[in-house]
């Protein structure tokens, strides 16, 4: 079958998306391996409206659950490629042509799966961005960690280190506050930019300190020393298990590009990275979609790209770059299938509710 | 189907089992690790006969996880022959994680 849209990604953006396209009556496929989306990282989530307090991921199952009420598949894998519906007779031509002017697409799954639609609503959001210093690969799950709501509870009374400035970062500290002894936040300006709610948590909380225009040049680590659950063994036995266990290095602190207490090395357990995304939109380079030099998808009020019947919403637009959170993620999805409605129908899209304009 | 795994028969279950068995380290705070409760349940059909999936809670498995040193989740450990062979930590699509175990 030929969809009247294609929705790449299953986040806030995309699941909006389709909730929107359903009642369009356009017909419609999600399609990204992550249901939910960034929002599932969230520990707590207040400031969606009419939703007093929830957890990320609640959120974004309860929007999956009204997409699909709507009828809509949820086809769990990536995307590897997207090309226009009429490279296959003609690719040649149809680079040079610029834009994809028939409106449909063949959507290709990494597993080869094949599908056509006549628009795509692209929202593919962002990935974990990374501090790309050394011991940050090493250490991934043994002191390392991007998501500090899944991992924190690992650290009972041990010292831990936040980095990054924004809600995440912060509203994330002050949940580590719960169960760590000592909360270092680390961050490279001179002003946190969460939301004020967040920074006077912060402030009033005992546990948490802030280390301004500082950035973590390296992530130390070593052999465990003490472990409360575990006395030390035998060095036999002690060789034998780490073979089986695949050994027991874990993160022991930071080092710092500015002293801290007079040394550059910061001694502590874990090092959580709340320092946002990069767009995840590489995929739409072959198709000449326009991005800024970021990787972010330009956009515009309409949620249209460059590409005729290709539109976008989300973390990975340029739109998100004034704010970047569910409510501003579900309003552009809303926004963009209303305009796949209008490119598909020919005609603005209509209220759903109350009297025609 | 997914198999539980505890503190009490990881030993049997695990270590001693012929086939090669994938543990989902998880807890249930934990929402990346709700997002991947149907990718689990889709690899333990697709690798059925070959590999023995189950999870193992943190939380009620504690000993066990102290053990593999587990201080983030998901991770995912597969065991061949009593040892961990390999460990992924995050959340991983389900492709992704059928190409590392296989």
């Amino acid at each position: 079958m030929i969809y009247d849209t294609i929705i790449i990604g299953a986040g806030p953006a995309g699941l909006t998306a389709s909730i929107y396209a359903s009642r369009y009556k356009l017909s419609n496929l999600i399609i990204g391996k992550m249901v939910g989306g960034t929002i599932s990282y969230a520990h707590k989530v207040e400031n969606f409206p009419g939703i007093l307090s929830i957890s990320g991921v609640e959120l974004g199952q309860k929007m999956a659950e009204q997409a699909k009420s709507f009828g809509v598949e949820i086809l769990g894998e990536n995307v590897g490629r997207i090309e226009p519906s009429f490279a296959e007779s003609d690719s040649a031509s149809a680079g040079e042509k610029g834009n994809l002017d028939d409106g449909s697409f063949r959507v290709f799954t990494e597993t080869g799966k094949e599908f056509i639609a006549k628009s795509l609503i692209v929202s593919s959001g962002t990935e974990r961005r990374k501090l790309n210093v050394p011991g940050e690969k090493e250490y991934l799950g043994k002191g390392v960690s991007y998501c500090t709501n899944c991992d924190i509870p690992f650290y009972k009374d041990k010292t831990v280190v936040i980095v990054g400035g924004s809600n995440a970062a912060c509203s994330g500290a002050v949940h580590a506050a719960d169960f760590a002894g000592k909360v270092y936040i680390v961050y490279r300006k001179d002003e946190l930019r969460a939301e004020p709610v967040w920074i006077d948590d912060i402030k009033d909380n005992p546990k948490i300190e802030v280390l301004y225009n500082t950035n973590i040049v390296k992530i130390l680590g070593g052999q465990e020393e003490q472990d409360p659950l575990r006395p030390r063994l035998a060095s036999t036995q002690a060789r034998s298990e780490a073979r089986e266990t695949g050994g027991q290095r874990k993160v022991t602190g930071v080092e710092l590009d500015n002293e801290y207490n007079g040394s550059k090395i910061l001694p502590l357990d874990g090092v959580f990275v709340e320092i946002g995304g990069v767009p995840a939109s590489s995929f739409l380079v072959p198709l000449g979609v326009e991005m800024d030099e970021n990787g972010y998808v330009k956009v515009n009020e309409k949620m249209e790209t460059n590409v005729i019947g290709l539109f976008a919403a989300g973390d990975f637009t340029t739109m998100s770059l004034f704010l970047q959170q569910t409510v501003t993620a579900c309003a552009d999805g809303a926004k963009a299938a209303a305009s796949a409605f209008r490119f598909i129908r020919g005609q603005k899209a209509p209220r759903l509710l109350g009297n025609s304009l | 189907m997914e198999l539980v795994f505890t503190d009490k028969n990881f030993k049997e279950e695990v270590l001693e089992s012929k086939l090669p068995v994938l543990v989902d380290f998880f807890a249930v705070w934990c929402g990346p690790c709700q997002m991947m409760v149907p990718l689990i349940e889709e690899i333990v059909k697709e690798t059925e006969g070959k590999i023995k999936v189950g999870k193992l809670n943190v939380d009620e498995a504690p000993q066990t996880a102290g053990k593999y040193n587990v201080m983030s989740v998901p991770t995912l450990i597969l065991f061949k022959g009593g040892q961990a062979v390999k460990t992924l930590v995050g959340f991983r699509g389900k492709e992704d994680i059928i190409k590392e175990i296989s």
